[in-house]
């Protein structure tokens, strides 16, 4: 996956990448860069190859290397290929005490994966990761846009199902989340 | 029951429209302010309020505001902080998920108090799927010329936009938020100058958190001297308390400072008591941050006072038998919980946060994390625990940011409440030596 075709915004992700740039005062667009980053993400695969990184320093008319910094410094920018759909398990104190291990050895034990591993068919990643701002529906897990939370084996078994069927790249971007507030 | 002020709305079908928000008297506030205040007279009633930062630190909202430079033909910003990444802490994205437009509603009365005319609210990335619903109720209340140029007729112009994080903990704290919105790493500035001075691109500066920013909407209704009636001493007004970990009802409460914390654990109305009928063993009342202590510490003060949910009485008895309210991030925890694993946890957290700036944060939380595991695993060495003090010790007071010091106070604490907790999982033969 490394060299990537037509690296190059859809007409619509350019448009929001517009829309987004004007929202910064004159000479402040390098204030857009995170939120590009998330698109570019979303529209590339899933993850920000070198190339990729390139193409949004063309945009923003910024140095590389002010985009590879960035993009390293942050956890949600994958800087390798990761599986459709990463599933990002929260494990800090709060998952912890209600059963957050747990969650990752039966996710593991079930895709036959462990955390940083993506499946054989490349449909999931695993990872984990801190504190997501859901302790109280403790223990969780963010697909994508989605926090799917109070999970037990039966839940985790049908969201693995419908993201399998679904067979979609999920993102952060993705407007059709779920969440359970 | 107590008063609530931001969250009364919770449970109304839709309130996260425009509509029904005004319907249920939203907006009013803007009305307010704009057209029959100053400025400075909403200042003067944030002063007199005694509201406090509800990011953590407490900090009296008005004086900040009244901090903030002016100068000539140089735009301020007020910058609302929906980082939102302290362990334990979901109240701001409950209320911004369930609420939108209080927080749309508080960030335009406050920025026509500051004279702000561009706004953010930098959210944390995690949270995209919450940027979209700020983004809608944006959306509805620049269409209802509540934002945007000549807001209700007046001449007063604002605009507001939501910027979403790329997941770090650090853009929490409010210099490495400024740098992260800018679109760099986020890493925190030296201090001063102060935000207030210059802050976002160089230009006088407001950070506030989603809770500071909404609780401005009640003040500028009720009047500040109303509000300061809620509450005790030097903590007023409500507080949006997010509980979690081994109780029966874990969610977001608000609650009028001054309750008992032993109610808040106990009572049907909050957290409903501990889970599976088991006892409190300890709790972290304030976010990850802040000093873990015993049950018995928890409900009453070394003095034997009955603890109350106030800044005040949190803090009472200082680090030696005393926690913090913080950012309101309650985490109880139940009789078989290893405290040596929590901590754990928490010091892996603080490794993977640290920015890298500073050597005793960068080289300290990798440390800790590693002696913590060791020793929470059963293979420490007897040394460790000593060894895990004076680490600690070294990082505290050491750095630019005060994440170091969040790092240090749950290692201080765990140490000084359960020693003997880590001591018994030392392996036999090694205490021998
Ligand atoms: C490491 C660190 C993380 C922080 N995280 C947050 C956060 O997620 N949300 C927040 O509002 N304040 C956070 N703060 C506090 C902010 O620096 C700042 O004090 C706050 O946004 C000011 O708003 P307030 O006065 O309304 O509380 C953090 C501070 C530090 C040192
Ligand atoms: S501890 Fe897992 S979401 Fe907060």
């Amino acid at each position: 996956m490394s060299s990537q075709k037509n690296i190059q915004f859809s007409e619509e992700a350019m448009a929001t990448v517009n829309k987004i740039i004007s929202r910064y005062p004159e000479g402040k667009h390098k204030s857009a860069l995170l939120p590009i980053l998330h698109i570019a993400q979303a529209e590339f695969d899933g993850w920000l190859s070198p190339e990729t990184m390139d193409y949004v320093a063309s945009i923003l008319k910024i140095q590389p290397v002010e985009v590879y910094e960035v993009a390293s410094f942050y956890s949600m920018y994958n800087l390798k290929p990761v599986g459709k759909c990463l599933l990002e398990v929260c494990r800090t104190s709060s998952c912890w005490a209600r059963g957050a291990d747990d969650v990752v050895n039966y996710i593991g034990k079930k895709l036959n994966i462990k955390p940083g591993e993506t499946s054989k068919d490349g449909m999931f990643s695993l990872k984990t990761v801190e504190c997501l701002g859901s302790c109280g529906t403790a223990p969780m897990m963010q697909v994508g846009a989605s926090f799917h939370e109070n999970l037990t084996p039966e839940k985790i078994d049908t969201i693995l199902d419908n993201y399998r069927a679904d067979g979609r790249r999920r993102s952060y971007t993705d407007m059709d989340y779920k969440n359970t507030l | 029951m107590g008063k609530k002020l931001l969250i009364h709305n919770e449970h109304v079908a839709n309130i996260h429209t425009l509509e029904v928000y005004k319907q249920h008297g939203g907006y009013a506030s803007v009305e307010k302010a704009i057209k029959t205040m100053t400025p400075e007279a909403i200042v003067e009633e944030v002063k007199k309020s005694g509201l406090r930062g509800r990011g953590g630190a407490g900090f009296p909202t008005g004086m900040k505001w009244s901090f903030l430079a002016k100068p000539e033909g140089v735009p301020r910003y007020l910058v609302c902080n929906a980082d939102e990444s302290e362990p334990g802490t979901f109240k701001d994205r409950y209320l911004m998920e369930k609420i939108p437009h209080a927080l749309v509603e508080g960030m335009i009365t406050s920025s026509f108090a500051l004279g702000v005319h561009t706004a953010y609210i930098y959210i944390r990335g995690e949270y995209f799927y919450v940027s979209r619903i700020l983004e809608k109720a944006i959306e509805e209340a620049y269409a209802a010329g509540l934002l945007g140029k000549n807001i209700l007729g007046s001449d007063y112009s604002l605009d507001l936009y939501v910027q979403v994080g790329g997941g770090a903990y650090i853009c929490g704290e409010e210099t490495a938020l400024l740098e992260s919105l800018e679109g760099k790493r986020g890493n925190p500035r030296i201090k001063p100058p102060f935000p207030a001075i210059a802050g976002l691109y160089g230009c006088p500066t407001v950070v506030n958190n989603v809770e500071t920013i909404a609780a401005v909407v009640p003040i500028v209704m009720m009047g500040g001297d109303e509000y300061a009636k809620i509450g005790i001493g030097r903590s007023t007004g409500t507080k949006l308390i997010s509980a979690s970990g081994h109780i029966n009802k874990p969610g977001v409460y608000e609650i009028e400072l001054g309750l008992p914390v032993e109610e808040f654990v106990y009572s049907e109305e909050y957290c409903g008591g501990i889970w599976k009928g088991k006892k409190m063993k300890a709790c972290i009342p304030g976010g990850s941050s802040v000093p873990i202590i015993p049950a018995e510490l928890l409900l009453k003060t070394a003095a034997g006072e009955p603890r109350l949910m106030t800044y005040e009485s949190l803090s009472d008895g200082g680090f030696a038998t005393g926690s913090m309210l913080g950012s309101g991030g309650f985490m109880v925890y139940d009789e078989d919980t290893s405290i040596p694993m929590n901590l754990y946890t928490l010091n892996r957290f603080y490794h993977h946060e640290s920015c890298g700036q500073c050597s005793p944060c960068r080289e300290g939380t990798g440390w800790m994390e590693k002696v913590a595991h060791r020793l929470a695993e059963g293979h420490g060495k007897p040394s460790d625990i000593d060894l895990l003090w004076d680490i600690q010790k070294r990082i505290e007071g050491n750095t630019i940011c005060p994440l170091g010091d969040a790092a240090a106070w749950p290692v201080a604490s765990a140490i000084r409440h359960f020693r003997q907790e880590f001591e018994a999982l030392i392996p036999k033969k090694e205490v021998a030596h």
